[in-house]
């Protein structure tokens, strides 16, 4: 998928960024799963660039801010996903990259990351950055999938990223704190949320990024068959849809002075104090 | 009898308690097998074999401490193709992500994550999951032909010691250059105090409502006081107030204590998917309409700062007077 940094004339070193970005619906609404397609309500429902995507475009443009180099948003969704791609131009990406097709709809994870890898593919990148998980779904498998397909190392969980030389290294968000990897480019790496503050797009970037360039794809155009991928393609199905057990409502008291004895009372009535 | 391999994952020189979960319920649905990989604990095959496992794949090569997941991919897929397991278990962990999707790739075989339970039903494998921060819970199947891959939630299943023990099959040391890829060149732990959240009996987690990172004292004050451990929100963590290992909830931990405090925290979805198995759940917040006093026993709407030094005091009162 790329063209290797040390391969480069010296004035070449700068890195060229692809940011996988998804469409989810907006945190203010209440996402919903079709008891029918059993899927995630996508029509009709108020959208946005995923927040942890935003993250995954920041990182990508400070590292061409401090390199050189180019950022690509490349989303799979519906036609309207044109909007989060046009912002992602605007923070600073310099082209997009829309797969949208209603073959592709009912994709599992694996056929997402078959359509981002066939997407990716007609580019040349030194890097791939992903969230390490989308805020609507979550699976957290995209990236680890896709890593595979384009056969690129993967740099997960990353709380800071560097470019040094032809590496990347990475600090790695661990269950007892952090560890420090690295590989050579090309690699993809999956950025934690809290990595940055993702900046806003100025005026000038908005006006500029209705001049950019959004490639559009269809299924077929990137070379994938109905077995691949949407719903024909899928190896998971969800079998049914269901709500969890709630739990019991509880005793809610205001707090008149004495909220701090009323807790160390309820503990007394648990025999813990 | 169904088969099913387990990846035991070993950090910071322990079984991690999640293989444990997954590995005794992999034995109460059929065969369970462990796969062991880089290095681990003296006692560990023994542990392995005492929580259900009647083959432990053993593999100390240091490849897989050196680098991320490839090593391990590698080793699994070449079990996959010669055990041919119904399924491989995985925990929802750093190294089961990374392992575990990769592998999806290369087998071009579905993946299930954050599954909650799991069954066989006429031969296939139905795992239940919460869905969209938990607010769903949904039941799903991967359908390819072969083995199949799932990741499983911490704290879904019990850690059941049956007393058994396992033969070791020695697995031989990968090797390719492609699999020593990823260097890793420094390991860090951040310190935590006090017990570990994950096993602790009571847990008080802070959240936004503090204000700031300094108050974050107050919450390990109470904590020491009941002997507690102290957890976060991520609003906090991503704020920088705390490390992300205190983090609870759906990209955190899982946490199912006897008594769960919840100080200044709103009770989003994602940090009710990792909190609301505690058995009693107690909430204080400013917001009467706080989604948290849905899911509390006992909720008191008060300002943190004037409730949670009063909670302190009075215990310290009841404790010295007892
Ligand atoms: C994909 C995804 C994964 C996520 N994973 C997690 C996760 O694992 N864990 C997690 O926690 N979150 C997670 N989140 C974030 C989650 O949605 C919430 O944003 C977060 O839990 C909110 O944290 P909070 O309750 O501290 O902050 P807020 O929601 O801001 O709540 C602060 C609360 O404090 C109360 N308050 C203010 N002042 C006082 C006072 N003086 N006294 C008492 N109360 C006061 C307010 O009324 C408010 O309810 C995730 C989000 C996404 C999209
Ligand atoms: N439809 C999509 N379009 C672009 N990127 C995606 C898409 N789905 C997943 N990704 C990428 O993969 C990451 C993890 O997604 P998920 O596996 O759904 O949790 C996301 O944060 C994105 O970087």
């Amino acid at each position: 998928m790329a063209r290797h940094l040390l391969t480069r004339p010296v004035e070449w070193l700068f890195v060229n960024i692809a940011v996988c970005a998804k469409c989810v619906p907006i945190s203010a609404v209440t996402i919903e799963i079709d008891p029918t397609t059993k899927r995630v309500k996508r029509e009709g429902v108020s959208h946005e660039l995923d927040p942890a995507a935003a993250s995954a475009v920041e990182e990508a443009l400070r590292l061409v801010e401090a390199h050189g180099g180019e950022v690509t948003v490349v989303t799979m969704g519906m036609p309207n996903a044109v909007d989060e791609i046009r912002k992602a131009l605007a923070m600073g990406a310099e082209r997009g990259v829309l797969i949208s097709d209603p073959a592709l709809a009912g994709s599992d994870t694996l056929g997402t990351a078959k359509a981002l890898a066939a997407a990716i593919k007609k580019g040349q990148y030194d890097m791939v950055i992903c969230a390490t998980e989308s805020t609507d779904t979550y699976s957290g498998l995209v990236p680890g999938q896709l890593a595979e397909l384009l056969g690129v190392a993967a740099l997960t969980f990353a709380k800071k990223v560097k470019v040094e030389g032809s590496k990347a290294v990475v600090r790695r968000q661990t269950d007892f704190g952090y560890q420090v990897v690295e590989a050579e480019l090309p690699v993809l790496i999956t950025v934690s949320s809290g990595i940055n503050e993702p900046r806003y797009p100025s005026l000038k970037g908005i006006m500029g990024a209705k001049r950019k360039e959004i490639a559009t794809y269809s299924a077929a155009d990137v070379g994938l068959s109905p077995d691949q991928v949407g719903e024909s393609g899928a190896r998971e199905k969800v079998l049914t849809v269901g709500k969890p057990p709630t739990r019991a409502q509880g005793t809610v008291v205001t707090d008149e002075g004495d909220g701090g004895v009323k807790i160390a009372d309820f503990l007394a009535s648990l025999k813990v104090l | 009898m169904a088969k099913l391999l387990v990846y035991t994952e070993v950090s910071q020189g322990k079984l991690v308690s999640i293989g444990l979960e997954i590995l005794s319920r992999a034995a109460q649905l059929g065969e369970a097998e462990a796969i062991l990989l880089g290095s681990a604990p003296d006692d560990a095959v023994q542990t392995l074999g005492n929580y259900g496992a009647k083959t432990v794949y053993r593999c100390a090569d240091p490849i897989f401490d050196q680098h991320l997941a490839a090593p391990a991919v590698k080793v699994i897929e070449d079990l996959i193709s010669q055990q041919k397991p119904d399924a491989v278990l995985f925990g929802t962990t750093y190294a089961g992500r990374d392992i575990a999707s990769a592998l999806s790739a290369r087998l071009d075989s579905g993946a299930l994550t954050d599954v909650g339970e799991l069954e066989i039903e006429d031969g296939s494998f139905v795992a239940t999951i919460p869905a969209l921060g938990a607010s769903y819970q949904n039941t799903a199947t991967i359908t390819n032909a072969g083995t199949k891959l799932m990741l499983v939630r911490p704290k879904a299943f019990e850690a059941r010691a049956v007393g058994g023990s396992a033969r070791v099959e020695d697995v031989p040391a990968p090797s390719g250059a492609d699999l020593q890829r990823v260097l890793v060149t420094n390991s860090v732990v951040e310190k935590a105090e006090g017990p570990q959240l994950e096993e602790a009996n009571v847990v008080v987690s802070g959240g936004r409502g503090l204000k700031s990172a300094e108050h974050f004292q107050m919450v390990r004050d109470l904590a020491e006081l009941m002997g507690g451990a102290v957890g976060a929100t991520r609003a906090i963590v991503d704020a920088g107030w705390v490390p992300y290992s205190l983090q609870v909830g759906q990209t955190g931990k899982s946490v199912k204590p006897s008594i769960y405090i919840a100080l200044g925290i709103s009770g989003a979805i994602q940090h009710l998917a990792g909190m609301k198995g505690s058995n009693t759940i107690i909430a204080v917040n400013t917001d009467p309409d706080a989604p948290i006093f849905k899911n509390a026993d006992f909720g008191v709407v008060g300002d943190v700062f004037k409730v949670v030094p009063q909670l302190i005091e009075e215990i310290k009162k009841r404790k010295g007077s007892a």
